[in-house]
């Protein structure tokens, strides 16, 4: 059984969003990155570049194929975790904590409403096994 | 729900991830695909490949069909046991399949052909038995077959025979194999390194399985064969090579005989593929800076465009590598097309990782 923390916001394209005031921190979760097997290359968005929800901003690939990652939130990235370049094994190991992606600083508080809460998120990847 | 090999629930025990492959239940890896790959490259690791079909061609007339019917020539398999690669064409020089010949006795030749191709495999070496007449072609569906690779593969098995086994085993070189008991045992692999393929009745496979997990060989997936069969440099049927490409285009022109007057299938084709020229090539690339070569992605060279037909990370070299089909005569640099960007990629020799040891 997949780790989904009660505490996060998640997309139904399996990323996972940490709500900090109006700065959203994005990853993969746990589901995601077990059915993905070991990753070997992230492919991160700019700082400093513009995304809306819903965009195409990353690449994750792991040894099987690469999957494009989706912004669950639009504003500025003001932050990367440039860690993984060298080490996308993080996202593998700890894709809660240290294989966090990037940081938003968010334009629209009100897009919140839209990601799925922990028990909904549960809900969609039983209906995927 | 796929068909199951005998080592099925070992599998599940080891809490392996199961997906389909040709129709088959098999383990894609036990954990970790990558930690698998490196087992093998630096210690010994094991796969089930009970899949894989197995046949025995036997009779007075099991050679003159073996060498009208493969286009490497078992004439070369001067002593019992010995092994060769070869193609199997059809009449335009395409690949039906690769496979291993194995020469048991001057009558009796065990044949080894991929699991995905079975069924038109059989119907293939059937169609073309009736001049034949002392000819028996006899699928072995009663064998399971695990592969131990790596460089302390056969050390470790080795423990689990017997004192006069061992010494038997002991003295196979590579490409040979030898009749141990009711276990068929083939000094072979597909992944680069040293080790075994060893068929054995299937009620013998689990126990045999857990036997080896306990002298210290640990189960790895579909998915670090792959990465290691890559590495090596070797073709995977279906991806790398088919029934449209030939073997000039596929890296496989060492695997054909035809510098005598042998006939055999598809040779009057490759004939006139070289007097036409050879149009492209099969070649090893490494990608030069981040990101992973994929199946299919287009390759772009002076001469025209190419396509890879493997590509995935390499867990050796730490970079991704990939074959690519690509125009004769490109050496050096290509791009390829990720993504819409172009990445640099060099052409290099292969193979890519053998015996442990880096090439690049």
């Amino acid at each position: 059984m997949s780790n989904v923390p009660s505490e996060l916001k998640f997309l139904s394209s399996h990323e996972w969003v940490l709500i900090e005031g109006d700065v959203a921190t994005v990853g993969v979760s746990d589901y995601a990155q077990e059915s993905l097997g070991d990753l070997v290359f992230v492919e991160l968005p700019e700082v400093g570049s513009v995304i809306a929800a819903g965009d195409s901003v990353a690449v994750i690939e792991s040894v099987k194929a690469a999957s494009d990652s989706y912004a669950p939130v639009s504003g500025e990235v003001i932050e990367v975790n440039s860690e993984l370049e060298d080490s996308p094994e993080r996202i593998n190991d700890d894709p809660y904590g240290d294989g966090w992606m990037y940081r938003v600083k968010m334009e629209d508080l009100d897009e919140v409403g839209e990601l799925l809460d922990a028990d909904a998120y549960i809900d969609k990847i039983a209906d995927e096994e | 729900m796929g068909k199951k090999t005998p080592l099925y629930q070992s599998h599940l025990d080891a809490s392996a991830k199961m997906v389909d492959f040709a129709g088959w239940d098999m383990p894609i890896h036990y954990g970790s695909q990558i930690a698998e790959h490196e087992l093998v490259r630096a210690e010994a690791g094991m796969f089930d490949v009970s899949h894989m079909t197995v046949v025995d061609v036997s009779g007075d007339d099991a050679r003159t069909y073996l060498r009208f019917l493969l286009a490497n020539d078992i004439a070369k398999l001067k002593t019992q046991g010995k092994a060769l690669y070869s193609c199997m064409l059809n009449v335009s020089g395409g690949v039906v399949d690769d496979l291993i010949v194995y020469l048991l006795n001057e009558n009796f030749y065990r044949v080894v052909i991929n699991s995905a191709t079975r069924d038109k495999d059989i119907a293939w070496l059937n169609q073309h038995a009736f001049k034949y007449p002392n000819l028996s072609i006899t699928e072995r569906d009663d064998v399971a077959m695990i592969a131990i690779q790596g460089p302390n593969a056969c050390e470790k098995t080795l423990t689990l025979f017997g004192q006069a086994e061992q010494s038997q085993l002991q003295s196979l070189g590579r490409f040979e194999s030898a009749g141990v008991g009711d276990f068929f045992v083939g000094r072979t692999g597909y992944t680069g390194e040293d080790g075994f393929e060893i068929m054995m009745p299937i009620d013998r496979a689990p126990r045999y399985w857990q036997q080896l997990i306990e002298s210290g060989v640990k189960p790895c997936g579909l998915g670090a064969r792959d990465t290691l069969r890559l590495e090596a440099g070797m073709n995977l049927y279906g991806t790398d090579m088919d029934a449209t490409t030939s073997p000039l285009i596929s890296g496989l022109g060492w695997t054909l005989a035809m510098s005598d007057d042998r006939e055999f299938i598809g040779k009057q084709a490759l004939l006139e593929e070289k007097q036409q020229g050879i149009a492209q090539q099969l070649v090893g690339l490494v990608l030069k800076g981040k990101g992973v070569l994929r199946n299919h992605l287009k390759v772009v060279t002076d001469a025209g465009d190419g396509e890879i037909t493997s590509g995935s990370y390499s867990p050796t070299l730490r970079q991704s590598i990939a074959l690519a089909r690509i125009p004769a005569g490109v050496v050096g640099e290509v791009e390829v097309e990720i993504r819409n960007k172009l990445l640099k990629a060099e052409i290099v020799k292969l193979p890519f990782v053998r015996d442990g040891k880096a090439n690049i």
